[in-house]
Order: structure tokens, then sequence, then C-alpha cells
């Protein structure tokens, strides 16, 4: 029987690091890019409803959110539903009038979007919506998840 | 002077080797800190609080068709209940009404443009019962206008662009998305 001779590659077997750290930084500075660092404290509790008609909204600097949910006061307990405007709870509806002309005069096209927990009452929301159009800010969205 | 320093020294240089490690662990945090969102919903513009001066401008009660959504979650359309799934159907019958090739029926609308969709709530209304109902009526005229563009432009409806000409035509003057959110009653709650 003849000896095969047992064929070796020449290549090298390693697998080239160099360009490793690069590639790192690419999606370190993708990520950094993406990151939203601070996410408003939410104090009230949201389990979004769903839809299948939705929209995106694509620019993201004209969005202010408000919150409507029921509070949360312990890690299981809620309680009255509340709604929230950025850090802090709005106890007094009419408020919400003044907060949102301040904020309309910053970003004249203004789009707000209210994140209520799907088992709201819509009074309240109705409430919301009326000092909205007292504020002149018109352009609003109901946020909800994409159906499935 | 004398030339005394002349022992080779090392060449400067920074330690690179630990670049990576750095840029790892720069990753990983910002891996976990990160949140894509997208924002997502029901877009709806608000009417303007009516001037106290100026009458509203009369409607043809047959052009105006009614959906209550009561406390118990229970959809009525022009006073009769119906199921949430039967919504988008009667909203399409109800806007196409008089359209050319449609039969004209008496109660729904003289036509597309001047179909008015008007919503109206209880204060007791669950809120996702209501986001289902507004759900189906803008699917009602995303269908509509979908089957629009593609007859007209042989394009889904929504690879128009919102600024084309074509977005415009269909959006405002064949099927205009015409949904009143009712004045609330005050008190009674």
């Amino acid at each position: 029987m003849a000896h095969f001779k047992k064929k070796s590659a020449n290549t090298k077997q390693d697998v080239p690091t160099s360009a490793m750290p690069d590639v790192v930084f690419m999606l370190l500075i993708f990520f950094m890019v993406t990151t939203v660092l601070r996410e408003v404290e939410l104090k009230v509790q949201i389990d979004y409803t769903q839809a299948e008609n939705i929209e995106k909204i694509e620019q993201k600097r004209l969005v202010s959110y408000i919150y409507i949910g029921p509070e949360r006061l312990g890690p299981t307990e809620v309680g009255e539903s509340k709604v929230q405007i950025d850090d802090a709870i709005v106890d007094d509806i009419n408020a919400i009038r003044t907060i949102m002309y301040d904020k309309l005069m910053e970003q004249p096209r203004l789009i707000v979007s209210l994140r209520v927990d799907r088992d709201s009452e819509f009074g309240l929301i109705t409430d919301v919506t009326q000092e909205l159009r007292h504020a002149g800010t018109l352009r609003i969205n109901y946020s909800t998840k994409r159906e499935i | 002077m004398a030339l005394l320093n002349k022992k080779k020294r090392p060449d400067p240089e920074i330690p690179g080797s630990s670049l990576a490690d750095i840029a790892f662990l720069l990753l990983i945090f910002f891996l976990v800190t990160t949140t894509i969102n997208v924002d997502t919903g029901i877009g709806l513009t608000l009417p303007p609080i009516p001037d106290e001066n100026i009458d509203p401008p009369p409607i043809k009660e047959r052009n105006l068709l009614n959906i209550l959504v009561n406390a118990q979650g229970l959809v009525l359309l022009d006073e009769t209940p119906s199921s949430i799934t039967e919504v988008k159907q009667k909203v399409k019958d109800f806007i196409t009404n008089c359209e050319p090739g449609n039969p004209c029926v008496e109660d729904l609308s003289e036509g597309p443009t001047d179909a008015i969709i008007s919503i109206k709530t209880d204060r007791q209304t669950p809120y996702n019962i209501y986001v289902n109902m507004l759900d189906e009526v803008i699917g009602a005229y995303n269908e509509l206008r979908d089957e629009k563009a593609r007859a007209l432009y042989g394009v889904p409806f929504k690879a128009l662009e919102e600024t084309s000409q074509e977005y415009q035509a269909i959006a405002k003057d064949v099927y205009p998305k015409k949904i009143s959110i009712a004045e609330p009653d005050e008190g009674n709650s």
C-alpha cells in the first residue's frame, strides 16, 4: 500500500484579531448614540393596550408624554388613577393647560403622546383632552402596542 | 558639554493591548442600558375649542355616523347595538355610500367627502374598548384609502410619500378622515 503524504494546510489557523477593537468601537458608538439615558421614572402603572392600525412617531423630538394610570404605592399595590407629566404627578387637572401651553410655546409642532393604562376609565382622559384642547396642543397620539 | 546620557531608552509607548477590553466594558454597559423603543400609537387631531360666537356649521343627520361607547363597553352605531368587529364594515358601508358604482342607501352618508364619524363616550367607558373601536374606524379609512391607491396608482397607500400629490389627493379629496369627538357631557358622571 502506498503511503499517502499527510496533507497539511500551509495557511495559518488563527482568526485575525487585529481589527477586533475597531469592530467593538463601532458597536460601542452605535449603542452610545442610540441610548437614551434618562427615561422618566414612572409613578403610575401602565399596561398598554393593543391596536392594529397604528402609526410610528418618527420625530421623537416633537413628542411630549402624558402618563395616565393607577398610581404606584408599593411593589404590588396601586391606588387611584393619576396623571403624570414628566417626573411629577399632576393632581390638579386644570394645571395641565398651562404646562402643555408652555411646552407648545417651546415646540410649536408638539405631538402629545397619551400613554394610558388599558383599564382606565375614559372620563379622566376626556378631562385631559379637554385641557389639551384649551392649551392648543391638538396633535395627540394614543400610545398602543402592535397587535400580534 | 558632555554627552553622558547616551544610554538607549526604551521607546515611549502607551500599552494598547487593554484597549479592546475597555471598549468591551463600555459596550456592555451601553448594551444593557439601551432601550430601543419605538413610539407607536393611534394618531388623532383634536378639534379646537369651538368659538362661542360662531354657530357650528349645519350637518345633515344622514351624514353623521354616531358611535357611542357606553359605560359597559358596548358599542352603539346610530342607536343600534353592534359588536366591535362589525364596526369596520359598517363604517366602510357608511363612507362609501353613494360613491359611483354603489347604490345610495337612504340613511347613510351622501358620499365620502360628506361623511363624518362622530364618537361619543361615557365617563366610565373602558379605555381599551375605546381604543379598539377607534382602531376599527381608522382601519376602515386605511383600507378604503389603500384600495383607492391601488386602483389609481397601482401601489399601496402606505408606499406613497406623505408630501406627494397622490397622497394628498387621496387623503384630502377622496377619503378625508373626518372623525369628530363629541363634546363631553357636563356633570353627570
